[in-house]
């Protein structure tokens, strides 16, 4: 009897040793995790740090002493650059370890690894775009140049540092959570992160859906859609400061009319499933002494990205003998990706053109060992790609490679799992080799204009329309990248892959990039505007933002002894310009007479408005959906009928017409006998709107624009709780506080470049990716109400400054 | 007597152990006190669960408490559905509790096996 009882007893010990330590009957191991030991206790950080700490790391040849200030933001002097760069590596895995682990296994099309089933598309999406290839390619360029090497060895030696001495309990929430490991990481995953960025930023396009708009448009209404360029864009480089003559301009192939404007492939089972958002954009500009009350040049940055925590960037100040530098960096990368040093500041904004274009390809047969080229078969190769799923399966794939790239889409996948009989071989820019990180390696030691010249031609993709301001007074724009030098209307459509004619006739002439240095207006700026005007000899596509860079222009001319102060309130200025050309026009096309008493008051009340899109607004709420009805009013009747998903004119390009164009046949409502003029549709759709707002009201009697557009900072598994949401920000769209849903400033910074560089930044979230961290989300305040940190560059005699909080000192293991 | 010395045994045991060996090592201190320590089975129960109620709650509330309770918050908001930091650190103690009850009292129960009949 007792030795029965006593076998009960131990089988219902080790039964609850498995229920409470393994995934194999409850979804999280509550023993493992809660243990006060091991489990997520551990990551409660104390509030008050001891004030000094001493590390030991592999490798290092010197002394390593890094101070974090109050905001925890790492200051770190170094006698050596390898050993820079390895306590780089290693404080990024020490904070920011689970989201180096999971961007570069979404890159590497491996999240289902992890999460299974309802990953699998995305990854085999990365990997049919050549995600891995294209960081194969980089990886192979940058190793090849001993700079580049010793620069991201260090940083892997690093990281790998770090990973060695973890234990279990120090492991990051999340991956405590999953149930997973870090894996070791590899000078290849720092290239997949910038391959990341690169599909983030040049990886978007409409070919598909633009095709389809085509087929279903005719000609002539087609071209009046999708105008090439806008009235009412302002461009980032004037044709007035002169382009350089083209060194050889592509040549349009013969029967373009037959060939590709009527062209019709069979799209009909082809969507794409996941895109890059198409509002990745940024602010960015400098404005010489001639206009600032300093007399020092200010420059200004805003990355408008995906809004996550813990955040993309991570603040830190790198220091060398040789190199003193401070920004923000990418957990994942080496160096300071946006910043400034003691005689220049650089940044970033999106350049956004269409750098990815579809082949349609004939293979000889179903073995797709050969494909129809010119007059010739042409050999493909295939790469297998496997994915292990967590249920311990394999999926295997057969990725085809042309020479214009990776079959992306056949008949085995089609993006949103239906069949489509067509392959398209994808031809994307970033896949060709490069070496981005001596960009950053270069830009964070340059010392004038010519350095940042040089710096700059390093980058070909992801374009980027790189600025720059010096300490001598320099001030500079260049709308940097290597972009396909295209004929008109290359690349907007799918194209036939039989033979050269559609090929890329090869790329811009690096000399040919447009850029300007030191205008006479006293400054220059971008906002992701068209770089050009029509008379630049090459075709960029037609898909730019408007409104942003116009108001910043605008703006720009009309101030004279500008502050930081002033530049702040520019990047956080709520006016939205589109709402600003719109109302005049609601104004003068809406017959009052047609209005009830109510539905006048409410005109009025938003003719009221000054455009400012603050939080608090609830006019921007009404704005906001009258323009959603006019736009759905004149256009959905047009596009009723499409048999497939179109691409859909630009709100900018409506705006354009109403304000420009007196007889606008899309007005006409082609569902009704009688001809709709645009103020009848601007009528109709104001009403509409009003009705939407009302019933909006009458759920949020309390709420407002912040509540309305619902700006959220979420965590990168979606977990509510280490999230934000309904914050009380301003902005929006068209305005250049461009925060939106779950988009916008991911970081912003004005510098002033005075002797002793005066310079200010803030970013949505806070240094430490630990949710059990002080400094997890701490900036989140001062992000939402539009204030600054002021950016400390500190010197090595400051370290007993009271700003310093703690003391890391990293020596070599003996 | 011999109750809280098995209380006292257990707790330095399993803290001891949990420097070294991940979490189920409370299991193993358990039904080592147990064995060493034989009592009534229930006794052995209410030991093993008090040293661990005792020792997980203390630990977690103090490195808890140490933090602000921010991550208790944010945890207890994803399991309890609740921001409820005191919540959180009863159900861990209570999970930790049953582990080490049920291991002190098995480890007792194989005692007896060698034990004679009294």
């Amino acid at each position: 009897m007792r030795i029965l009882y006593a076998l009960i007893s131990v089988l219902l010990t080790v039964f609850l040793a498995i229920l409470l330590g393994t995934r194999l009957i409850l979804p999280i191991p509550f023993g493992e995790l809660l243990s006060p030991q091991q489990g997520l206790w551990q990551n409660a950080e104390p509030l008050l740090d001891v004030k000094q700490e001493s590390l030991e790391i592999d490798g290092l040849r010197g002394k390593v002493d890094v101070y974090l200030d109050e905001r925890m933001v790492p200051h770190v002097f170094a006698h050596e650059e390898t050993d820079l760069y390895r306590v780089q590596g290693y404080l990024h895995a020490r904070y920011r370890l689970f989201q180096m682990e999971l961007i570069t296994r979404s890159a590497s099309g491996r999240l289902s690894e992890w999460f299974g089933e309802k990953a699998l598309d995305h990854d085999r999406s990365f990997r049919r775009l050549g995600m891995v290839y294209a960081a194969e390619r980089a990886l192979k360029e940058m190793e090849a140049d001993p700079v580049t090497k010793k620069v991201c060895d260090s940083y892997t030696a690093g990281v790998n540092a770090f990973l060695q001495q973890m234990p279990y309990s120090k492991l990051p929430v999340e991956f405590k959570l999953l149930g997973k490991q870090p894996e070791k990481w590899t000078n290849l995953k720092s290239a997949l992160f910038l391959k990341y960025m690169s599909y983030d930023l040049a990886g978007y396009e409409q070919d598909v859906e633009m095709t389809n708009a085509r087929n279903f448009l005719n000609r002539s209404v087609f071209q009046d859609l999708f105008p090439a360029y806008s009235k009412l864009t302002r461009s980032i480089v004037p044709s007035d400061t002169g382009y350089r003559e083209p060194f050889r301009l592509p040549v349009t192939p013969a029967k373009l009319d037959s060939l590709y404007f009527a062209y019709k492939p069979d799209t009909s089972q082809f969507v794409e499933s996941e895109k890059p958002n198409p509002e990745n954009g940024s602010n960015n500009w400098a404005v010489d002494s001639s206009r600032t009350a300093s007399g020092f040049p200010i420059l200004c940055n805003d990355p408008h990205l995906g809004l996550h925590l813990p955040s993309l960037w991570f603040e830190m100040q790198l220091t060398t003998p040789n190199l003193q530098v401070y920004g923000v960096s990418f957990p994942g990368t080496p160096g300071i990706i946006i910043g400034y040093n003691r005689n220049v500041a650089f940044g970033f904004t999106n350049a956004g053109r269409d750098v990815r274009d579809y082949y349609q390809i004939e293979f000889k047969d179903s073995k797709k060992e050969f494909y129809r080229y010119n007059v010739d078969w042409m050999n493909t190769s295939k790469r297998i790609e496997r994915f292990s799923m967590n249920d311990g399966s394999v999926f295997v794939d057969t990725v085809v490679y042309t020479h214009f790239g990776p079959v992306m889409y056949d008949e085995h996948y089609g993006g949103k799992r239906t069949q489509s009989k067509n392959s398209y071989a994808v031809r994307w820019k970033a896949h060709d080799p490069s070496n981005e990180f001596m960009l950053f390696y270069k830009l964070n030691r340059a010392r004038n204009y010519e350095d940042y010249v040089e710096a700059s031609s390093f980058l070909k993709t992801p374009g980027q329309n790189i600025v720059f301001a010096s300490v001598q007074g320099d001030i500079a724009l260049r709308a940097q990248g290597e972009f396909p030098a295209k004929w008109t209307g290359q690349g907007d459509f799918l194209m036939p892959g039989v033979d050269t004619a559609f090929e890329w006739q090869g790329m811009i002439p690096a000399e040919e990039v447009p850029h300007q240095h030191n205008p006479l207006r006293g400054y220059v700026s971008s906002a992701n505007q068209h770089p050009v005007d029509s008379a630049y000899p090459y075709y960029l596509g037609n898909h730019y933002p408007i409104m942003r860079g116009q108001y910043l222009n605008r703006r720009l001319d009309s101030m004279k002894r500008i502050t930081i102060s002033d530049m702040m309130k520019l990047q956080t200025d709520a006016y939205n310009p589109f709402a600003g050309l719109a109302l005049p026009l609601l104004d003068s096309m809406i017959d009052r007479t047609q209005l009830s008493n109510d539905e006048a008051g409410k005109l009025n009340w938003l003719l009221a408005w000054d455009a400012r899109q603050t939080a608090v607004s609830r006019e921007a709420v009404l704005f906001d959906l009258c323009w959603r009805n006019i736009y759905d009013t004149i256009f959905n009747d047009d596009f009723a009928n499409a048999p497939l998903p179109v691409a859909k004119p630009g709100q900018e390009y409506l705006l354009e017409k109403l304000l420009l164009d007196s007889n606008f046949r899309y007005a006409d409502q082609t569902n009704t006998p009688q001809l709709e003029t645009k103020q009848d549709a601007v009528l109709a759709g104001f009403k509409k709107g009003l009705i939407a707002f009302k019933n909006w009201e009458q759920k949020n009697p309390q709420n407002a624009w912040a509540h309305y557009q619902n700006t959220s900072v979420n965590h990168l598994l979606k977990l509510s709780p280490f999230s934000y949401e309904h914050l009380l920000a301003g902005g929006g769209k068209y305005c250049l506080n461009a925060t939106q849903a779950d988009h916008g400033p991911s970081w912003r910074m004005v510098v002033s470049l005075t002797p002793d560089m005066d310079a200010y930044g803030v970013y949505p979230g806070g240094q430490s990716g630990n949710p059990g961290s002080y400094f997890y989300d701490d900036g989140m305040d001062a992000w939402v109400a539009g204030r600054y940190h002021r950016l400390w560059m500190m010197q090595a005699s400051e370290s007993k400054d009271k700003r310093v909080r703690k003391q890391l000192t990293f020596t070599s293991i003996r | 007597m011999k109750f809280f010395g098995s209380i006292l045994a257990l707790m330095l045991l399993s803290l001891g152990l949990g420097i070294m060996l991940p979490w189920w090592s409370v299991a193993l201190a358990g039904f080592f006190v147990g064995f060493a320590l034989p009592q009534k089975p229930i006794l052995a129960f209410l030991a093993g669960f008090t040293a661990i109620f005792i020792c997980w709650l203390g630990l977690a509330g103090w490195m808890s408490a140490q933090n602000g309770h921010i991550l208790a918050k944010r945890m207890a908001a994803l399991f309890l559905q609740q921001e409820q930091p005191m919540l959180l650190l009863l159900a861990t103690a209570i999970i930790g509790a049953v582990m080490g009850g049920v291991a002190t009292w098995s480890g007792t129960l194989v005692r007896r096996i060698f034990l004679p009949k009294s």
